[in-house]
């Protein structure tokens, strides 16, 4: 059983040299650009002052790692997106949970939920800056709200997609409403939480973005309004690329929960 | 023969906005103790509803079921078993756990319980796979491990809903066979809704010909084999064409 055949080797070694070649592709173009743009900018075909250059965004970063401002904004930053993204998803849970116990209220609640869903959240942002204050609870409330009412709609269609005969079961073994959620409808919707979770933590950095370029002394999102305002664009490039980082370490960490709990359930 | 069930005068209907769609009408049996009764009827009649009445899950709009001479309710004690047409084990629990679902829900898995639901998977070969996901074992083994789930809360009457109509033919032979097995071994007391006859024939004691829709009782015909022999035996046997001609002639008969 344990003898692979000559083909299958074959076969094993041409996917290998495929996902090798995919691999160093992808570094080479992105050293490719890094190069052709700190070239650009030290021949003088671009502008550094408006385009900066690799080497200064470096330098800039460098400096601030010194006097230890960088880790504060990018701490501030995190911070408000991951209590949003934390509040994002309990409060998913429970209003969910209530749409699916009462079907009146889901009725009742769905044409709201579906306007506030196609709502363009930035639109909120002003107003919440002058109910609530130019801090950091505004921030977060922004970032929920571009996340929130879509996550909503996506649990509920996932609840309503269990199949009812897995519900008419529980009903079958002696069980009430309470054991058809635990037992059936949350278990089942919980590779949808997880893509749900997926897409909302990257809503929530953009919201708490929008937040911080209108409400914030801190964070990276000040850092890309304050020095695009003064011109200090390494500043701006420095923090787009650190909101990269976090988007994709943020996102990672998802995706690695995920398969832990696909793990688990082989 | 002690009298277990007693399904009395018992209509129903459906409601919808376009209208009512009556689906029972004035359905009377007894059902006694040991007995296996099958119940067949023309596709759409209304053969899953009357086991849901039956199991309470549903509310005669007239007349009633009786379980030992008390009304059958969702709230009453369950000593009533249900078999749906799909296994429905769930992926995120092991065989083990699955099999404890019922247990679990009612609040009575206590170390005594869990043991006795053990030995059925014991008895019935499937200890060996209790640690392992539904999407290991085949068709007919989910079919016995759902059997296993219902027969964990010990009901006093089992009720299958067409739960072999998912297998492919070869299967579902044996499990049909296999099935009836473990419930003449438990000595349930059975009730099996199918369009498929030779099933009927070939497992029931006693078989229900329901009409079309709205249903009611055509026929109830009484089947002889002897005690010893297997559902599939029974498939072979020279009485088996004689009554499947019967039922099949009651069921295409015109009213």
């Amino acid at each position: 059983m344990n003898e692979v055949s000559i083909a299958q080797q074959d076969f094993l070694r041409s996917q290998k040299k495929h996902k090798r070649i995919v691999h160093v592709s992808r570094l080479c173009i992105f050293l490719l650009f890094l190069i052709l743009w700190e070239g650009a900018a030290q021949a003088g075909a671009i502008d550094s002052f408006i385009f900066s250059s690799p080497s200064k965004v470096l330098l800039c970063a460098y400096g601030m790692v010194l006097d230890h401002s960088l880790f504060s904004h990018i701490g501030i930053t995190l911070f408000e997106t991951i209590s949003s993204f934390g509040l994002v998803i309990v409060s998913t849970l429970i209003v969910t949970i209530l749409l699916w116990y009462n079907k009146r209220i889901s009725e009742a609640l769905e044409p709201y939920l579906v306007v506030l869903n196609s709502l363009p959240k930035s639109a909120l942002a002003p107003l919440l800056i002058v109910w609530l204050g130019a801090n950091y609870t505004t921030i977060i409330i922004t970032g929920m709200s571009v996340a929130i009412f879509g996550s909503i709609l996506s649990l509920y269609t996932s609840f309503q997609s269990v199949d009812a005969e897995k519900v008419k079961l529980i009903y079958t073994l002696g069980g009430r409403k309470y054991q058809a959620l635990t037992k059936v409808i949350l278990p089942s919707s919980i590779p949808s939480l997880f893509s749900i979770m997926k897409v909302n933590i990257g809503l929530c950095l953009v919201g708490v973005i929008i937040g911080e370029f209108i409400a914030s002394r801190k964070g990276l999102g000040y850092l890309i309004i304050y020095g695009s305002q003064v011109f200090k664009l390494d500043w701006v490039i420095m923090s787009i690329t650190i909101l990269c980082i976090l988007a994709c370490v943020l996102y990672g960490l998802i995706s690695g929960l995920e398969k832990c709990y696909l793990k688990q359930l082989s | 023969m002690e009298q277990l069930m007693d399904i009395s005068h018992v209509s129903y209907s459906y409601h919808t906005m376009q209208g009512e769609t009556p689906a029972l009408s004035n359905i009377n049996f007894t059902v006694h103790k040991g007995d296996f009764l099958a119940i067949v009827g023309p596709s759409g009649c209304g053969k899953s509803t009357l086991l849901s009445l039956m199991a309470g899950l549903l509310e005669p709009e007239q007349g009633s079921v009786f379980l030992y001479g008390q009304k059958v309710s969702l709230k009453g004690s369950h000593t009533i078993g249900y078999m749906l047409q799909h296994d429905h084990l769930f992926e995120w629990r092991t065989v083990e756990k699955n099999v404890l679902l019922g247990l679990e829900i009612q609040n009575k898995l206590t170390s005594e319980t869990k043991k006795s639901v053990l030995g059925l998977l014991k008895t019935y070969g499937l200890y060996k796979f209790k640690d392992a996901r539904p999407s290991q074992l085949s068709g007919g083994m989910r079919q016995r491990a759902a059997l296993i789930r219902t027969l964990a809360l010990k009901p006093e009457i089992l009720l299958l809903d067409e739960p072999f109509s998912a297998l492919d033919y070869q299967t579902r032979l044996t499990v049909g066979d296999d099935i009836g097995a473990i419930i003449k071994k438990e000595g349930k007391t059975a009730i099996l809704v199918t369009h498929d006859l030779s099933e009927a024939i070939s497992l029931g004691t006693q078989i229900i010909v329901l009409s079309k829709r709205p249903a009611t009782i055509k026929k109830i015909i009484p089947i002889h084999f002897p005690e010893s022999i297997s559902a599939l035996e029974r498939r072979n046997s020279p009485e088996f064409k004689d009554y499947f001609n019967k039922i099949w002639k009651e069921l295409n008969e015109h009213e």
